[in-house]
């Protein structure tokens, strides 16, 4: 293999393999789009119950086209045989939720791998026929897209079509029904017929996917895209397509791949691809992924670690002064921080750091002597007093007692924007509080530092 | 569904003088898995009453509201909302569900919740339009919500999160509402808020069930009560229902007896 034949491969420019990649790649954006319903609606194992359970129709369609002598490969009998199992194991799953107490997972283990290891059997069968050979039923279970032809394509091209279509066309109506049933059925939309036409359309998919990627391994096309996107999106519009091209992108590089080294299987490749996207999406997602998650937590926990460093100097200025309003000298020495909180060294310098970048406090001098600029003046004054806003607050409104009334503050004062702060003002206003003071006095004693 | 022919059904009855009760229930049982959950219950509320339906956990509150919006199977019993069925009359009743029957973590804003209140009179396949929109986007105005539109539900606070499902259902200008609980661990604020909205739907004539769990405030909001313990103990304007009596009687005795029996009359 060289750079030429992966070119021609990524390319489409050999015939066959144009044919097997579009194929996967329609199949991908179907499942994925499908895939990000069925997620929603929360029926993920369904999926898994439906594929396993294609596998006796398989055989049955085999054996009877073996029976009544005709083309024993074709593969429209052989899907139809899919079909009408694996909707048979769905149906087996509600009908067993409906009529006794086992739960619904419960139901389609049992139904799983009953469907599945009939279908185990009956290949077994197959194999001792003297008619015809088995050969290649094995790829419903692993997925060969090798082992395709021409009409077997345009077959697969048409209902993923189908599905895709359906799935934008009923957007409006599938989004209500896996979003809010109850409401859905109390506005006359019948429930249990559109997730009927889910099921339905899931179940075409899933047959539509077991030559290129194998039953067992359909369910991971169908959820993994719908996955992934979710990390990227808050949006079920912005969801599907996404959805669906991470669903085709997983089933063109797949497809590809094996095309290129034809041992390993499509179906494993095309889902270890889903696989990366969605290991990517997880921490890198720019909605919900890990990465920024952390991001976020470290910049709020570095802007709460800031403010307690600038109250904390504020308030030790406050205790020098006689008067609040005539804070204006700005230097503090460090060690007067320690022990004003539960915060190590390295705690404080980091802070310190991080002020002085946003120009709040002035380089530290030798003999440690912190000196705060105007603006970080101004920022302190600003801190304190949400802080004592809030505590105050807490006192009148909410009955916190004025000893534990600090810590209370402390968490919440941090995230107060400047709607809440000018709605506790016009609620302070009768306390008197306020008065002229810029900054009021603290209602609890402070607790000096070392 | 056909949308066009129910909206014109709708009309035709809401031209009907309105002497006819708002709701009425006749008969009504409904069991899970076999065990009777709500025991012939008869009600009968007139129009445009604020009605508080109360009664201790396991009374079958929630059962009963959703009973008469064939939303589960009865036993037995009729229901007419403005004296047609309910299939019928959809159009005319707004359902706020319970606020935890719902997953938050849904990818969908405030303003596409609300405009699902909207869904039934587009009818199938048709888009959410600028009309839904601005529709939707009023009813949040409503309920002090305008500037949390685009905001994912998750996003939104316990209360907000209710105010949107009342959003919802007020985008529909139905007459008779149900709603499921709507004060269940909300802010003052937004408590506020609904009673306002309460009053406000009252004063336009519509008629509004509210499974409610505070007893203290039942008289304060709802000038029609109905005492519930799997059957009805009472019902009627507030002032007369909601005595100790009648308050001892649904919350007190367990009724062990009745529920047995009736337990095993379904099985047998």
């Amino acid at each position: 293999m060289d750079g030429y034949d992966i070119l021609t491969v990524l390319s489409l420019r050999d015939y066959n393999t144009r044919l097997v990649v579009l194929c996967t790649l329609l199949l991908g954006c179907a499942c994925g789009m499908i895939g990000s319903f069925l997620l929603l609606r929360k029926r993920s194992l369904m999926g898994d119950t439906l594929s396993h359970a294609t596998l006796p129709g398989v055989g049955i369609a085999f054996i009877i086209s073996v029976l009544i002598g005709g083309d024993e490969k074709s593969l429209p009998l052989l899907l139809a045989g899919a079909t009408i199992t694996g909707l048979l194991g769905c149906f087996c799953v509600q009908f067993i939720c409906h009529n006794s107490r086992i739960k619904d997972d419960a139901a389609m283990g049992i139904v799983l791998s009953v469907f599945f290891g009939a279908g185990v059997a009956l290949l077994g069968i197959i194999q001792t026929m003297p008619e015809g050979s088995a050969a290649g039923l094995e790829s419903f279970i692993y997925g060969k897209t090798a082992s395709m032809v021409l009409q077997d394509f345009r077959l697969l091209a048409l209902v993923t079509s189908f599905v895709i279509i359906t799935s934008i066309v009923l957007f409006k109506e599938f989004r209500i029904l896996c979003f809010d049933q109850g409401y859905a059925a109390s506005q006359g939309w019948p429930v249990k017929r559109l997730d009927l036409i889910l099921l339905f359309l899931v179940t075409l998919v899933t047959v539509a996917g077991l030559q290129a990627v194998g039953l067992i391994l359909v369910i991971a096309l169908l959820i993994t895209p719908a996955a992934a996107a979710r990390f990227w999106t808050d949006r079920l519009d912005q969801m599907l397509p996404l959805s669906g091209l991470v669903g085709a992108l997983s089933g063109w590089l797949g497809a590809s791949m094996s095309a290129l080294a034809p041992r390993l299987p499509a179906g494993a490749l095309i889902v270890l691809v889903a696989a990366g996207f969605f290991i990517f999406s997880l921490l890198f997602g720019s909605k919900r992924g890990l990465a920024v998650r952390s991001i976020r937590q470290y910049r709020l926990k570095r802007t709460v670690g800031r403010q307690h460093l600038l109250r904390a100097l504020y308030e030790i200025l406050e205790a020098d002064t006689s008067s609040v309003e005539s804070v204006t000298i700005r230097a503090v020495p460090f060690r007067q921080l320690r022990g004003r909180r539960t915060w190590s060294d390295a705690n404080v310098r980091s802070y310190l750091k991080h002020s002085y970048q946003l120009g709040l406090i002035e380089a530290i001098t030798k003999k440690d002597l912190i000196l705060l600029t105007e603006a970080g003046l101004a920022a302190a004054v600003q801190v304190t007093r949400n802080h004592r806003l809030w505590e105050l607050y807490l006192i009148e409104y909410a009955d916190v007692a004025a000893s534990r009334v600090d810590r209370d503050a402390d968490t919440l004062e941090h995230v107060l924007g400047g709607k809440i702060v000018a709605e506790l003002e016009l609620k302070l206003q009768r306390l008197r509080m306020a008065g002229t003071a810029l900054v009021p006095p603290s209602p609890h004693p402070i607790q000096p530092g070392d | 569904m056909n949308a066009a022919y129910e909206s014109e059904e709708a009309k035709v009855v809401s031209s009907e003088p309105s002497v006819t009760d708002a709701l009425s229930v006749r008969d009504l049982t409904v069991a899970y898995h076999r065990k009777p959950v709500i025991w012939d219950i008869d009600l009968t509320i007139p129009r445009g009453k604020l009605v508080a339906i109360i009664g201790p956990n396991g009374a079958g509150k929630s059962t009963l509201i959703k009973a008469c919006l064939d939303l589960i199977a009865r036993s037995s019993g009729e229901v007419k909302v403005f004296d047609s069925l309910y299939s019928k009359a959809r159009k005319r009743v707004g359902y706020v569900p319970q606020r935890e029957s719902v997953d938050w973590d849904f990818p969908v804003s405030a303003l596409d919740v609300v405009a699902m209140g909207i869904y039934g009179e587009l009818g199938w396949f048709r888009r959410v339009n600028k009309r839904a929109r601005s529709l939707a986007l009023q009813a949040l105005d409503r309920v002090g919500l305008a500037d949390y539109a685009e905001r994912q539900i998750s996003q939104l606070s316990g209360g907000q999160q209710q105010r949107t499902f009342l959003a919802r259902a007020l985008v529909q200008d139905a007459d008779i509402y149900f709603m499921d609980e709507p004060f269940a661990a909300v802010d003052a604020a937004t408590e506020l808020a609904i009673v306002e909205l309460l009053k406000d739907l009252q004063s336009r004539g519509k008629t509004c069930l509210v499974v409610h769990h505070d007893l203290a405030t039942v008289t304060e909001y709802f000038d029609w009560s109905v005492l519930l313990n799997m059957r009805v103990v009472a019902q009627g304007p507030t002032e007369t229902v909601f005595t100790q009596e009648n308050l001892r009687k649904t919350y007190g005795a367990k009724l062990s007896l009745f529920s047995e029996a009736a337990e095993k009359l379904m099985l047998g």
